[in-house]
C-alpha cells in the first residue's frame, strides 16, 4: 500500500505545531497503524530527519499508552486501540490525518505525545481502596452478587487511554472518571470510601480543567473498551447520593 | 452543600436539569392553555382571567400567577447562568480544534447553546409583546388576550419569530429532557429507549401544540 500521511509535528510544548505531509510506500495491510508509523520513522531517520514522536507500549490493546486521532476519530475508524488498528482498514492511496489528543488538560509534549498525568491525579484522588489487600483472598470470603461483579468488571476494563476526552467536544473526562468510580463503588471492597471517592474524583476532574458533560455521547462511541454512556448517569447518581449524605453530617 | 453543588460541573448540570424540568412542566401547561383559543373568544379570555383567580379565596387575586412568575424567573436565571458558566468552561477545555473535522453528535445536541440563546431572546420579546404589550403590533388591551394573539399573528414577523422559537423549543426539549434524566441519575440501560421516546414525544407535542396557534390565525380558523 502507498499512503499519504498528514501528521501533526510540534517540537515541544511551547512550539507552534503544524501538519506535515509524508509519503509512505510498501505498507502491508496486515501491519498495525503503529507499525506503519515505525516504517515512516525508519525512513525519516535514514533521511536524517527527526522521527515522529508517538506514545506506545504493550501494542496488545491493554495498556492504554497509544493514542492518536486518525481522520478525526480517536484511535481511528475501528472500535479498538490504535495499536490494534490494522492498515487493512484503509485503502491504497488514502490520505490519512494523524493528530494528537486535543484537550486543555492534555497538553502536547511533542508531536503526537500528550501529557495524560491529569488522569493519574484523578486516580490518586480516590481510585483505590484502603482495605489492606496482601495475597489474593479466599474467593468466598466476600460475596459479590453476579450483576455487581459484571458491572464492576465492565468498568474495570477502562485502560485510561483518554480517547473519551479526545472525542468529547468539551474535552470532558466524565466517561473515564465514571468508569473508575463505578468500578469500585459497586463492590463491597470499595464501600468504605463510596462517598468520598466520587466527590473527590469529580472535584479533581474539575480542578484539572476538563470540561463538563453535555451528553453528546462521543466518548462512548470512541471508547476502545466499550464503556457505555450510561456509566456517566451512574456516576451522577453516586455523586448526588454522596452530596446528600455529606450534607446530613 | 450548596457550595459543593455550585462549584462542581456535575452540580451545575444538576441545577440545569432541575430548572429545565420546571420550565418544561410550565411549557406543557402553557401549551394546553393556549389551545383554548380554538374554542372562541369567551373561553380563551375566560381562561386568562381564571389564571389570575387560581387559589382564591386562600390566595389574593393574581398571587398564584405572580408566584409562578417568580419560580419561572428563578428557573430561567439559574438555567442560563449555569449554561453560560459551563459553556465557558467547555470551550476553554478544548482550545485547539482538530484539523480533520467530523460531524459530531445529533443536530439537537449541537444546537443546545444557540437554541438556548434564541429562546432567551424570544422570552423577552414574547413578554413585551403579549404580557406588557410594549412591542405589540396592534392596539394592546389588557384582559383581551384573544384579540392580542390574533394581532400578533397577523404580522409576518410575529409568525416568523414565534415559529422559529417553537422549533427551537422542540429541539431543546428533545436533547434536554433525556439529558436531565441522565444528570439526575434516572437513566439506565433498560430505561434508555423509554426516556428517548418520552423526550421525542414531548418535543413533538409541544412543537405541534404551540405552532397550532399561529397556523390557526394564518389559516383563518382563529380570527
Amino acid at each position: 500500500m502507498k499512503l499519504t500521511l498528514r501528521v501533526w509535528r510540534q517540537k515541544n510544548a511551547d512550539a507552534e505545531g503544524a501538519m506535515s505531509t509524508y509519503e509512505v510506500d510498501g505498507i502491508s495491510p496486515d501491519m498495525s497503524f503503529l507499525e506503519m508509523l515505525d516504517t515512516l520513522n525508519e525512513e525519516l531517520i535514514l533521511e536524517g530527519e527527526e522521527p515522529v514522536a508517538f506514545d506506545h507500549d504493550c501494542r496488545e490493546g491493554i495498556c492504554g499508552a497509544c493514542s492518536l486521532v486518525i481522520n478525526g476519530d480517536a484511535h481511528g475508524p475501528e472500535r479498538t486501540t490504535t495499536c490494534q488498528l490494522h492498515m487493512r482498514s484503509f485503502e491504497d492511496g488514502d490520505t490519512i490525518d494523524v493528530e494528537p489528543w486535543r484537550a486543555a488538560a492534555f497538553p502536547v509534549v511533542k508531536d503526537l505525545v500528550v501529557d495524560r498525568s491529569a488522569f493519574d491525579r484523578i486516580i490518586q484522588a480516590g481510585g483505590y481502596i484502603t482495605a489492606p489487600t496482601g495475597a489474593a483472598p479466599e474467593a468466598h470470603a466476600t460475596p459479590v452478587p453476579k450483576p455487581d461483579a459484571d458491572f464492576a468488571f465492565e468498568h474495570a476494563e477502562c485502560i485510561g487511554c483518554g480517547a473519551c476526552v479526545a472525542a468529547c467536544p468539551n474535552g470532558a473526562a466524565m466517561l473515564f472518571t465514571s468508569a473508575k468510580v463505578n468500578h469500585l463503588n459497586v463492590l463491597p471492597q470499595g464501600a468504605p470510601e463510596r462517598e468520598t471517592r466520587v466527590l473527590d474524583m469529580v472535584a479533581q476532574m474539575d480542578d484539572e480543567g476538563f470540561g463538563g458533560c453535555t451528553l453528546a455521547g462521543e466518548c462512548a462511541t470512541a471508547c476502545p473498551k466499550g464503556i457505555p454512556l450510561v456509566s456517566i448517569t451512574s456516576m451522577n447518581k453516586e455523586w448526588l447520593r454522596a452530596t446528600r449524605k455529606a450534607a446530613k453530617r | 452543600m450548596a457550595r459543593t453543588v455550585w462549584d462542581s460541573t456535575v452540580g451545575k448540570k444538576t441545577v440545569m436539569a432541575v430548572s429545565g424540568l420546571v420550565m418544561l412542566l410550565y411549557l406543557v401547561v402553557h401549551m394546553i392553555g393556549n389551545l383554548k383559543i380554538f374554542f372562541g373568544t369567551g373561553e380563551f379570555n375566560g381562561y386568562a382571567h381564571w389564571l389570575r383567580t387560581v387559589g382564591e379565596p386562600f390566595m389574593h387575586y393574581e398571587w398564584t400567577l405572580w408566584l409562578v412568575r417568580v419560580v419561572l424567573v428563578v428557573a430561567v436565571v439559574a438555567h442560563a447562568v449555569s449554561a453560560y458558566q459551563l459553556s465557558r468552561r467547555d470551550i476553554k477545555a478544548r482550545p485547539s480544534k482538530y484539523v480533520h473535522k467530523k460531524k459530531r453528535a445529533s443536530y439537537a445536541t449541537r444546537t443546545m447553546r444557540w437554541g438556548g440563546i434564541i429562546l432567551g431572546l424570544f422570552i423577552v420579546w414574547h413578554i413585551l409583546d403579549l404580557t406588557t404589550g410594549t412591542v405589540h403590533s396592534g392596539g394592546f388591551e389588557t384582559g383581551k388576550p384573544y384579540q392580542n394573539v390574533v394581532d400578533t399573528f397577523s404580522t409576518w414577523y410575529g409568525n416568523v419569530i414565534y415559529i422559529v422559537a417553537v422549533l427551537a423549543v422542540g429541539m431543546h426539549v428533545r436533547h434536554g429532557f433525556w439529558s436531565a434524566a441522565q444528570t439526575l441519575g434516572a437513566g439506565s440501560r433498560t430505561r434508555d429507549r423509554a426516556l428517548k421516546t418520552v423526550a421525542n414525544v414531548l418535543a413533538l407535542l409541544l412543537t405541534v401544540g404551540f405552532v397550532a396557534v399561529p397556523v390557526g390565525v394564518m389559516t383563518g380558523v382563529v380570527s
